[in-house]
């Protein structure tokens, strides 16, 4: 079964190129500490999922590629083709020559309407690649314009046009300390359009992995190159062929199922069937023994409270509100937003 | 990507125009070895066939063949537009996109806008649609020009108004010289309120430059350049002030290095829409996240760093050192003290070898000591851009959008209302079809209102940062 990626905006496209070429390089890493069957079994799993196969024998990865400007995926493009192992597909992209000026608004009033039928046309031609669909995998940020706006509004369109694949949505939470002004904003617009159209939103902190490479890893000077690689690597160790529970000698057909209904840990569901284990005996990427923990608990309720807080006491002052209202945008959506996202809060807090 | 139009209006906005192009010339030639025109040279580059007699038909792909700016001069006067055209920069301009006269505005506001505007509307629209239909994507406007004249104060606001009527979706980003205190043109003031009212209806972005910090500057890197104490060579072509002209022979006038630091802010500013870099900062981006609401658009800027020391042997500075001369009032480029101020927003835009951890890092220690709008208490945008100015390995452009501007504006208010009271000179503009003591009123209360909106947020300075009461909802 395959995983189609649509990766949206900088942040986006610069993470899809370091997930996919994780996966690759762990692929074809030839010390699996397994067997050779067992090797080229997950070989052939992976590489089903996240490419497919060209003429002369290099791996396509199955994705799509959408930016509102071209610097990005122009860079990605390249930097794919150069390692020469494995590419993204030529007519796989989307550009346009203006960005979405940090303005949810703009990626999802003008540039979603506007480009709707192009985007969803790449999108159709991935899947028909594929032999059996499983579902999507949306990188992108919050913070920004394209990623965000952009992000929320094709992923409604792939709930529409696909209602029966998954969607999973990969966002990157912004630093505390601010990259963009009116990321707070952009933020709630985003969660609260993806909490009505995604089925699972796997998230990543920048301070988070930030402090990995600071603390874990001990890089003196941490350049978003050495963020993305983090974040590919985690990844690629969740998205890789695993064996469920059942301990049947196939790997896991349907690799984003177990993400279809989130397990609590409440007084209402056993632990058993809160808690999954999948394992492979191969080795991801030459760590001889390595866990991935996916987990959905209460750890994002402080994030998201601070972001609903900062957003909220700005709003009030109705600061940047000209900026949203100008595309389409009103007082009142940000309200439903707030109120939506408050729910989230309180609902987590109340387990 | 997107091409942007410089349209340059007055002596002041020419020359310091010419300096802009002159550098941005020598900024893509050290990045493009390949003689290639490439995306970011069309930012603000026609390629056009050198061969063709004429209005050269536009190449866009391929080598290059003859670069030409796209730019529209204006000036009522022929003096620095003739010296331009006989200058080495020549080539860079194309002859059918000047507009000049000869009698001059006479340091009068109301001949530059009312005069000439009327009587050059037909043309100048005809020379900006020309530029606009040779862009694929133009996203933005840049007008250099100066407050205190006639014709970059007068002529530089009234095509603010044709801009935004024109081209509504294109971004109007205003450059303007204040006239400092010292300014010998007696009418400035009445020329700048009455320019102000304009900014702040018609620009969406207005970088105010004080000429007395711009020569604050040059004094202090003169006094390190020749001061020969240290033993220290500063790598000539790493000078903010840095010109072309400037390596062969000394500067003969103090405003040529003065005009190319405000050349550099514009480069920079552009820098990461032009060139590629980890966390691109486009121009639209800019008015977003710095103009929380439409009036309060005025942006003092600061650049770091001002030199590089040539001598390997002296450590290079470290690279928190320019982050904190980016907010020191020293480096400021008009005369503001932002520590002292309310920032609404800011904006660090990074060019060179600099990493996100870097910047992070420079933001948690400068933090503490800035004071920001309680709404607004992360308030910082960023951007890495990986190529460096000319001459450096890194450099920081700061735009803040703060309170310290107040002063300058009411500096500005006051020497308005000396003259006005007296009625000294009043004469000149009311003689003028279409002016009347209105117009100063207008545009003296325009400006009124604006202070107080300062005044306003100056006064939530120091309060705690409560939060307030979030919706509750019943679950």
């Amino acid at each position: 079964m395959s995983i189609v990626t649509v990766q949206l905006g900088q942040c986006g496209n610069q993470i899809g190129f370091e997930v996919f070429d994780a996966l690759f390089s762990d692929s074809h890493c030839s010390q699996g500490f397994c067997s050779k069957k067992e090797n080229e079994a997950y070989q052939a799993s992976c590489k089903e999922r996240f490419f497919s196969e060209e003429e002369n024998g290099v791996p396509i990865a199955r994705a799509v590629l959408v930016d509102m400007e071209p610097k990005v995926i122009n860079q990605t493009l390249s930097k794919a083709a150069q390692s020469g192992r494995w590419k993204y597909g030529q007519h796989s992209c989307f550009c346009q020559k203006q960005g979405s000026g940090n303005n949810w608004a703009y990626g999802y009033s003008v540039h979603g309407p506007r480009h709707q039928e192009s985007i969803m046309n790449l999108i159709q031609k991935e899947v028909e690649k594929c032999d059996s669909l499983s579902g999507f995998f949306i990188i992108m940020s919050m913070a920004g314009g394209t990623g965000s706006g952009l992000g929320a509004f094709i992923t409604q369109n792939l709930q529409d046009e696909f209602s029966n694949s998954l969607r999973m949505n990969q966002i990157i939470w912004p630093y505390g300390t601010g990259e963009v002004i009116v990321q707070n904003y952009n933020s709630i617009l985003t969660l609260s359009h993806l909490y009505r159209s995604s089925d699972a939103l796997l998230v990543h902190e920048n301070d988070a992995v930030h402090k990995i490479c600071a603390k874990l890893m001990n890089i003196k000077q941490i350049s978003f190159s050495d963020i993305n690689q983090v974040l590919a690597h985690q990844l690629g160790s969740v998205f890789q062929p695993t064996y469920s529970a059942e301990g049947s000698s196939h790997y896991r057909r349907n690799p984003l199922e177990g993400f279809k209904e989130p397990a609590l840990y409440t007084s209402w569901l056993k632990p058993v069937d809160a808690f999954s284990v999948w394992r492979t005996q191969r080795a991801f990427r030459r760590y001889e023994k390595s866990a991935a923990l996916v987990s959905n608990s209460q750890f994002l309720v402080k994030p998201l409270d601070t972001i609903v807080g900062r957003a909220w006491n700005m709003f009030a002052s109705k600061a940047y509100i000209h900026q949203y209202t100008k595309f389409g945008v009103e007082e009142e959506d940000f309200l439903d937003s707030f109120t939506l996202l408050e729910q989230i809060v309180a609902s987590y807090c109340n387990l | 990507m997107t091409q942007s139009v410089v349209i340059q209006v007055g002596q002041c906005g020419n020359q310091i125009g010419c300096c802009f192009w002159d550098l941005a010339l020598r900024e893509h030639a050290a990045v493009n070895q390949k003689g290639i025109y490439d995306e970011a040279l069309s930012s603000f580059f026609r390629n056009v066939d050198a061969r063709v007699v004429g209005d050269g038909g536009s190449i866009s792909k391929g080598k290059i063949s003859s670069l030409k700016a796209r730019a529209v001069l204006i000036d009522m006067e022929e003096g620095v537009v003739n010296e331009i055209l006989q200058g080495p920069l020549r080539d860079v301009f194309d002859s059918k996109q000047l507009i000049t006269n000869v009698s001059g505005s006479g340091n009068n506001w109301a001949v530059g806008h009312k005069v000439f505007g009327s009587a050059y509307q037909e043309q100048i629209l005809e020379k900006l649609r020309k530029s606009a239909e040779h862009c694929d994507c133009l996203q933005c406007f840049f007008i250099i020009h100066s407050m205190g004249g006639g014709t970059g104060s007068g002529l530089g606001t009234f095509l603010l108004k044709v801009l935004e009527d024109e081209f509504p979706e294109v971004y109007r980003f205003v450059t303007s010289v204040y006239p400092s205190s010292e300014d010998d043109v007696i009418t400035s003031p009445y020329n700048s309120i009455l320019a102000m009212k304009e900014l702040s209806e018609h620009a969406d972005c207005v970088l105010p430059i004080d000429n007395q910090s711009l020569f604050d500057i040059i004094s202090k890197i003169d006094l390190m350049v020749n001061s020969g104490k240290l033993g220290a060579a500063v790598k000539p072509r790493s000078l903010v002030t840095a010109s072309a002209e400037a390596l062969r022979k000394r500067h003969k006038k103090p405003f040529d290095a003065m005009n190319n630091i405000v050349a550099n802010v514009l480069l920079s500013l552009t820098s990461s829409a032009r060139f590629e870099g980890s966390l691109n900062m486009d121009l639209n981006e800019i008015s977003m996240n710095l103009v929380p609401f439409p009036q309060l658009h005025y942006l003092v800027s600061s650049l770091t760093p001002l030199y590089t020391l040539a001598d390997v042997n002296i450590p290079p500075r470290r690279l928190d050192q320019m982050f904190s001369d980016a907010f020191s009032k020293d480096h400021q480029l008009i005369r503001a003290n932002p520590r002292h101020s309310l920032y609404l927003a800011c904006a660090l835009m990074v060019r060179g070898d600099v990493q996100i951890s870097d910047l992070r890092r420079n933001i948690e220690r400068l933090k503490p000591s800035l004071q920001f709008v309680s709404w607004n208490q992360e308030g910082w945008k960023t951007s890495l851009c990986s190529v460096p100015p000319v001459g450096h390995s890194h450099s920081l452009l700061a735009l803040a959008n703060n309170t310290c501007v107040k002063p300058t504006f009411l500096e500005l208010r006051e020497r308005f209302t000396r003259l006005y009271k007296k009625k000294a000179h009043l004469h000149h503009y009311l003689q003028v079809d279409g002016m009347e003591e209105g117009c100063f009123t207008e545009a003296v209360s325009s400006l009124s209102a604006l202070i107080e909106e300062y005044d306003r947020l100056d006064a939530t300075k120091g309060m705690p940062v409560q939060n307030l009461p979030r919706l509750s909802i019943a679950v």
